[in-house]
């Protein structure tokens, strides 16, 4: 271990604890804006009920996406210094924009939302939610789109003189082909924990408590929450397959990672599961699907898909010598994973969609846990998706310019960066759990009583309790 | 004017922005156990920023966003060197962004007194620590000629840096003074009143010693002007605080924070980091920037959304501009 190391596993396991808040974030801001527009729509006091409800659990879950992106921003310039010096003047655009565009946009409507229940016209607030959301949504795309110059990177030149890179062409960053592909399939992960959250709470008020007056609430989310499930799990398996090629073509030791393949082959197989030796060089209990992964890499079910051996050989050739290969059992398992946890997630929305058909109420024991572990596997996926993404990248932190190793900070000692990594593993550990109990009792609480709403056109009852108060 | 120049004048403003903005909800953190009686006032108190702290915190972000952008070895300098003071600010943050948001979220009394420390020392440890912080970006600090820090954690706690923490950490207390008498009712506004001045009067005691300290580190004339305007902006603020003209006093603060914040940018330029070693490691708004066609770009942008932000954030202050006081605060 050297700081180097410790700088890796503090940025690993901030941003995937950060990811865990993200996709809900992402998702539940446009469905809550969602049911609240139904609310406003319909006047049915349902939709009301549910958007205060998941609205509730949205904001438990929004802080901590707040206060953990502002590591992430500090992050870079802490214990990446030499990668900031490099990128900075391409990839600090996109993360300066995302704040003044998108941060600003979601934290002021966030507020707005929170504490405007009875200060702003019903109209209004119903904008508000829809404001923050968007703001939301266009801050993944900043920074996606500065992800995906580290994975791709486009519209630069090295200076010769400086050895740095420098921006040409502003659009071809906001434009890369990574950028506009990762987008739709991280939002549509996002969807699939959302809708699986709005699922699994749901389902168990349903199966608990069947003969609550707020049933009807309960069976509109839950079916509400299986087709959002449903949709976006399809949404990110066009999107995932799109990715794969465009990865294939942009980062195939990436993709040969993913498959554990070592030699060239075509037609090559896809690998449902393979058991070998812990490094992955060896081959003890193979499940094959013949020309899937040729056609899952190139469109053609005899294509060419290029191994692990061949591609290192012809990096050291183009980069000089050293290793070019990433760690392969993490590659290949994150990979299988990343989609088997989202396939399970869509399994059991199918099932809760069954279980509703024709008016009936699901009653049973197994489903009610099935729901209960439902909006764990896309968090899973979605975290096992950033490690392979990530992890299949190495050894370079910007794809083919720099190594990670020579992006971190040379004037930051191992003591530091082994105190700032325990510092935040152990706030980060001990918010988890305080978030999560939060979470379950408020989730358990079920959806509110409704009191009577103010006029918010009556501004003169100065004595009047504010809504949703701290 | 040049590019950099620009990009040096918005990085200030966006600065100082944060330091008006979030300067006062540290002031409201740092005063809950001091005015917040019981669970009430404290509610009350906590209220008075609820619509606003997230707001006014992507200021900070937009700030480091920036001067990623524009500036991207003075980011890199300036986040690796001063990386112990960063790193608690991050915490102080992390776990003062949360106790506001969960504090209310159970009833125990045990549970609210937890989050209630978390939010004081989550707001006095940002508030010093930024004074450390750019007093010594103002003091300059070891750099070598590549541009890396080459000090400690010790060099940056010298005395004239610690001089700006208790600066900053007293502008904002009084800040929040004001604006928490600004923004409400009852008893709780009258004591926020009287606070104000009497912890007012000491502030600006450490105020002229410290801008008084800077300008004898790096000055021109358009800094002392700042910085005697700044001086003047606090005392008429605490004679507004103390004749119980809440607008003005706040106003008076508010003013007095960003034209000491715009002194000791006004002293830095065309620096951003001097080196106390090597002349050559010294980074400058030409030395640390990007090049010209991401700074058009950025500038671009800047123009575009800077208004519209300022305008919604603007009307939020104003939705939000009623007084609070306990009757407001719902039971459960």
């Amino acid at each position: 271990m050297d700081a180097l190391d410790v700088a890796r596993w503090q940025f690993g396991v901030t941003t995937v604890y950060h990811f865990l808040f993200v996709p809900l974030t992402i998702g539940l801001s446009i469905l809550v804006a969602i049911l609240q527009t139904l609310w406003h729509r319909t006047g049915d006091e349902k939709y009301l009920k549910l958007t205060k409800f998941y609205g509730k659990l949205f904001l438990i879950n929004f802080a901590m996406g707040v206060v953990t992106g502002i590591v992430q921003e500090f992050q870079f310039g802490m214990n990446w210094s030499d990668y900031s010096r490099f990128v900075g003047d391409i990839f600090g655009a996109p993360l300066a924009i995302e704040a003044l565009v998108a941060f600003f946009l979601e934290s002021t409507f966030i507020g707005l939302w929170i504490f405007g229940w009875d200060r702003l016209p019903k109209r209004l607030h119903l904008a508000t939610i829809w404001a923050a959301a968007i703001g939301t949504n266009l801050s993944a795309y900043f920074i996606l789109a500065a992800n995906s110059f580290m994975q791709n990177p486009v519209g630069y030149q090295i200076n010769p003189d400086t050895g740095r890179a420098e921006l040409t062409d502003f659009v071809a960053v906001l434009t890369n082909k990574v950028a506009l592909i990762t987008f739709p399939h991280t939002i549509a992960g996002a969807f699939l924990v959302a809708g699986s959250l709005l699922v699994a709470v749901a389902l168990w008020h349903l199966i608990r408590r069947p003969d609550s007056t707020d049933t009807p609430a309960y069976r509109f989310a839950a079916k509400f929450g299986s087709w959002v499930t449903l949709i976006s799990a399809t949404a990110v398996m066009i999107t995932g397959d799109i990715q794969g090629k465009i990865m294939t073509q942009v980062q195939p030791m990436k993709m040969a990672a993913a498959e554990g393949l070592y030699d060239t082959e075509s037609p090559a197989s896809f690998s449902v599961l393979t058991v070998g030796s812990l490094d992955g060089s060896r081959e003890l209990f193979a499940l094959k699907i013949p020309y899937l992964l040729s056609y899952l890499s190139t469109g053609d079910p005899n294509g060419t898909v290029s191994g692990i051996n061949d591609l290192q050989a012809q990096y050291t050739a183009q980069y000089g010598a050293g290793s070019y290969t990433p760690i392969i059992p993490i590659t290949y398992w994150s990979f299988r994973l990343m989609i088997g946890f989202g396939l399970a997630a869509a399994a059991i929305a199918l099932l809760v969609l069954w279980s509703q058909r024709k008016g009936r109420t699901p009653t049973s024991r197994w489903l009610l846990r099935a729901g209960l572990v439902m909006p764990l596997l896309p968090l899973a996926a979605n975290s096992f998706g950033w490690i392979f993404t990530e992890m299949g990248r190495q050894p370079w932190i910007v794809f083919g310019e720099m190594l990670t190793r020579d992006g971190v900070s040379r004037s930051v000692s191992m003591a530091e960066v082994l105190t700032s990594f325990t510092a935040f593993t152990l706030i980060y550990a001990a918010l988890a759990v305080i978030e999560c109990k939060l979470l379950i009792r408020y989730a358990k609480a079920g959806v509110p009583d409704l009191t009577p709403a103010p006029d918010p056109d009556d501004t003169d009852d100065a004595e009047r309790p504010l809504a949703f108060a701290y | 004017m040049e590019l950099t120049t620009i990009w040096f004048l918005l990085v200030a403003v966006l600065f100082t922005g944060y330091f008006i903005l979030e300067g006062f909800d540290f002031g409201v953190g740092m005063l809950l156990p001091v005015l917040g009686r019981d669970d009430r006032e404290r509610r009350v108190l906590i209220n008075t920023i609820g619509p606003v702290w997230d707001g006014n915190e992507v200021w900070l972000l937009t700030a480091g966003g920036a001067m990623f952008a524009a500036f991207p070895e003075w980011y890199a300098t300036l986040f690796s060197g001063f990386y112990l003071p960063l790193l608690l600010i991050l915490l102080a943050l992390i776990a003062r962004g949360v106790a506001f948001e969960y504090r209310n979220k159970r009833p125990e009394a045990s549970w609210k007194r937890r989050w209630d420390h978390a939010i004081f020392f989550g707001s006095l440890l940002p508030a010093i620590l930024w004074g450390v912080a750019f007093a010594n970006i103002l003091r300059g600090v070891p750099l070598t000629a590549d541009h890396e820090y080459a000090g400690g954690f010790f060099n940056l706690l010298n005395p004239y840096a610690l001089l700006g923490g208790l600066t900053t950490g007293a502008l904002f207390l009084t800040h929040g003074a004001v604006f928490i008498a600004l923004k409400t009712v009852g008893d709780i506004r009258d004591r926020a009143a009287a606070l104000a001045v009497r912890v007012g009067v000491a502030t600006a005691v450490l105020a002229v010693a410290f801008l008084t300290w800077s300008l004898t580190i790096r000055a021109n004339t358009a800094a002392i002007a700042l910085a005697v305007a700044a001086a003047v902006a606090l005392l008429g603020g605490l004679a507004a605080a103390y004749a119980r003209r809440e607008g003005w006093a706040f106003i008076g603060t508010a003013a007095a924070i960003g034209l000491a914040v715009a002194t000791l940018f006004t002293a830095l330029f065309p620096n951003v980091l001097p080196s106390t070693l090597d002349a050559a490691g010294t980074l400058t708004a030409t030395n640390a920037a990007s090049t010209p066609y991401t700074l058009k770009i950025m500038t671009w942008v800047a123009v575009i959304f800077t208004p519209i932000v300022l305008a919604y954030q603007g009307w939020t202050y104003w939705v939000f501009r009623k007084r609070i006081g306990v009757a407001h605060i719902p039971q459960h």
